[in-house]
């Protein structure tokens, strides 16, 4: 296989909040990414998956540098961004662009869509000629799938999934080698969701991009994944190749996410009632669990999960498992 | 005799680039004990349908036709008798858990607040009703939760306190504005299967609002799909997960991204956007979107009643329709070959 592109070895970023008030100033240390390590090559794509409060955006920002992890390092092409100057990792978001959850917030409303499509072009070209500019922006604009003569209206004149284009559109004008995709679609329609994935997917094997893909529903990620890192509290638990990931999940956090996906058929939702989900919220994340982190909401917990912390390792196939019981549980679907 | 008759129900919009009809010509039934899925995507109408219904319009909206619960139209009562029975018989939880509930209070005041007023109990009655109910939504600790603000609770456990105020008069009727949407899967299934069982318990009538078909698969006794402010299909749950009749319903429920089908193939879309309110193509509304559009697409489509008592707004006989286009070539319709 070839070089990898991207090399995320160890990576942590804390939060620290205070509390008590002036007098009695305390520190709380939130580890939102806790030791993530991956590995991206070209042209593929790895699906990071969680619920709200795993980490996963955190994750997306610290690897383009919106967020200066505490710890680990990001190898874009060999160089560790972590170590670049500000104006040396301004360059390199040529390579790496992300598109955002919320469309419609996510753009100015006072420009146009030309203007936001070729606003990077601007920064980082400001001698391009103003013809060959609006050439690009047009194009890109066909690419994604929007009209060229769409090009001087305004957000508020698109739907959400248009807006979305829009987005994507801005992220790749660049030429990007990396887009990184920040739960593109959960805030659309379920009707508008496919065509965006499908769009992705298009353009990746059109222009050769490496993606990562965040979303918080398994059965998002599915189409468009080769390979799913799946995170729960700042920790990975689990990263497959993605047909292994879903006929067989090693982790019993993954099989419980993918029994709450619903399924659009009411006979089959019926009997999937039997099984039972995962119960209760995620424990606070100033004070995570003990051992395992998952083990207050495990169905398999066994006593070593409260004391020992499972590392991330490497099973006979190849896949990636943080569980002390990944060999002896079989959890097909 | 139906719990709520819906009549020929139109809500428009005055804006200042002309006037949007939101809703047209909605005609539907709730019966006792029974769930309706109202389905549909962003501005297909379905929640400015049921606030017409609860007489919650923004200004510039207006509403005719009738909504007649329990006897009494809705839309012909004065404010005062539409505040007695929204709250007490008619119920909603609205869609947005962080925003519905007031940051300054604790979620105690907000639950006897209601109960206060409607039922006239006492206030520590009020707290133990409050309580009560909290428990039955699944709240742990709930003697000591109650006193909490609702920055102290979590996205699914704010929803939970959503649902246990929109019970806690024993309504009739619950509406429910997409009760899960702004929530992980993991709570969403929770809440999902919670407000499923609490009807259940409970006997009452529940109108559910999503954009999701997957969603109310479980829950569901019938479903009006509706789009661009149209019924469009109506049937039960089964006449429409499987037998769907309406191309925009067969897209809906195909464009659901689904765990036990081959991960290779494309996802199936619903080409195009959503039409314009201020800007219907004519006859079919659906027309510029459908696979299967023709010539007579051209015409309004009636609502049609089939055999079985589905009623479709579609001239075609999906049972006996021959012109099946490939499906492969309907991606991304504007997509050029260029690449920079």
């Amino acid at each position: 296989m070839s070089e990898p592109v991207l090399r995320v070895q160890d990576l942590a970023v804390n939060f620290i909040s205070h509390t008590g008030g002036l007098m009695r100033r305390r520190e709380r240390v939130l580890r939102a990414v806790n030791g993530i390590s991956f590995e991206l090559h070209p042209g593929e794509t790895i699906g990071i998956v969680g619920e709200s409060g795993s980490g996963k955006s955190t994750l997306a920002r610290a690897i383009l540098g919106l967020i200066q992890p505490n710890r680990g390092r990001v190898m874009w092409l060999g160089e560790n961004l972590t170590e670049l100057e500000e104006e040396a990792l301004r360059q390199k978001r040529k390579e790496i662009q992300i598109v955002f959850q919320d469309p419609i917030a996510s753009l100015n409303p006072r420009m146009t869509a030309g203007d936001i499509i070729s606003e990077p072009l601007w920064t980082f070209y400001p001698n391009m000629a103003r013809l060959q500019v609006e050439e690009r922006t047009r194009g890109m604009m066909k690419m994604v799938g929007l009209l060229p003569n769409q090009i001087n209206r305004y957000p508020h004149e698109f739907s959400g999934g248009q807006c979305q284009r829009i987005g994507i559109a801005r992220a790749l004008v660049l030429n990007p080698r990396l887009v990184i995709c920040d739960e593109p679609v959960s805030a659309l329609d379920v009707s508008i969701q496919a065509q965006i994935v499908n769009l992705l997917q298009d353009l990746q094997k059109k222009l050769g991009l490496a993606l990562i893909f965040v979303a918080h529903d398994l059965s998002v990620v599915k189409h468009i994944s080769d390979r799913v890192m799946v995170m729960y509290m700042g920790c990975s638990m689990e990263v497959s190749v993605r047909d292994a990931l879903y006929h067989r999940p090693l982790h019993p956090y993954t099989s419980a996410l993918m029994k709450s996906v619903p399924i659009p058929d009411p006979k089959l939702a019926a009997a999937a009632r039997q099984d039972s989900w995962l119960t209760g919220d995620m424990p606070s994340p100033y004070a995570p669990p003990k051992g395992c982190i998952f083990h207050t909401r495990c169905p398999y917990k066994v006593k070593r999960c409260e004391a020992d912390v499972p590392a991330l390792r490497r099973m006979e196939n190849g896949d990636w498992v943080a569980c002390h019981r990944a060999e002896e549980l079989d959890l097909s679907i | 005799m139906a719990l709520l008759e819906v009549t020929d129900l139109q809500v428009q919009f005055e804006t200042p680039e002309g006037v949007v009809e939101a809703v047209t010509g909605m005609d539907f039934c709730v019966e006792t004990g029974e769930t309706l899925a109202i389905v549909g995507e962003s501005g297909a109408g379905k929640s400015q349908l049921v606030m017409a219904i609860m007489g919650l319009l923004a200004e510039n909206g207006s509403a005719s036709g009738r909504a007649d619960f329990k006897g009494q139209d809705l839309m012909q009562i004065s404010p005062r008798q539409l505040n007695n029975i929204r709250g007490r018989e008619i119920a909603m939880i609205f869609q947005d858990p962080m925003t519905s509930l007031n940051p300054f209070l604790t979620i105690e005041k907000q639950m006897t607040e209601v109960v206060m007023h409607h039922q006239g109990l006492r206030k520590h009655e009020a707290r133990a009703h409050a309580v009560e109910m909290l428990r039955a939504v699944r709240i742990p600790d709930p003697e000591e939760r109650v006193k909490q603000y609702p920055h102290e609770y979590s996205g699914g456990m704010r929803q939970r306190v959503m649902i246990a105020m929109g019970l806690l008069c024993e309504p009739d009727l619950l509406i429910a504005d997409e009760p899960s949407t702004a929530l992980d899967v993991t709570v969403q299934a929770q809440i999902t299967q919670l407000v499923g069982e609490l009807r259940e318990k409970s006997h009452m009538s529940m109108i559910l609002i999503t954009h999701d078909l997957a969603v109310v698969a479980e829950i569901c006794d019938r479903i009006i799909v509706m789009y661009a402010g149209e019924m469009v299909e109506t049937g039960t749950v089964d006449d429409i997960f499987y037998h769907p009749r309406h191309p925009y319903t067969q897209g809906l429920l195909e464009s659901v991204p689904r765990l036990d089908r081959p991960s290779d193939d494309e996802l199936h879309t619903i080409p195009g956007n959503p039409p314009n309110l201020l800007d219907l193509p004519s006859g079919c509304r659906f027309r510029d979107r459908c696979i299967r559009s023709r010539e007579i697409c051209r015409e309004k489509p009636p609502l049609q009643i089939r055999e079985d008592g589905c009623m479709s707004r579609c001239f075609i006989d999906m049972d006996n329709d021959e012109f099946l286009p490939d499906r492969g070539d309907k991606g991304e319709e504007n997509a050029g070959e260029d690449s920079p």
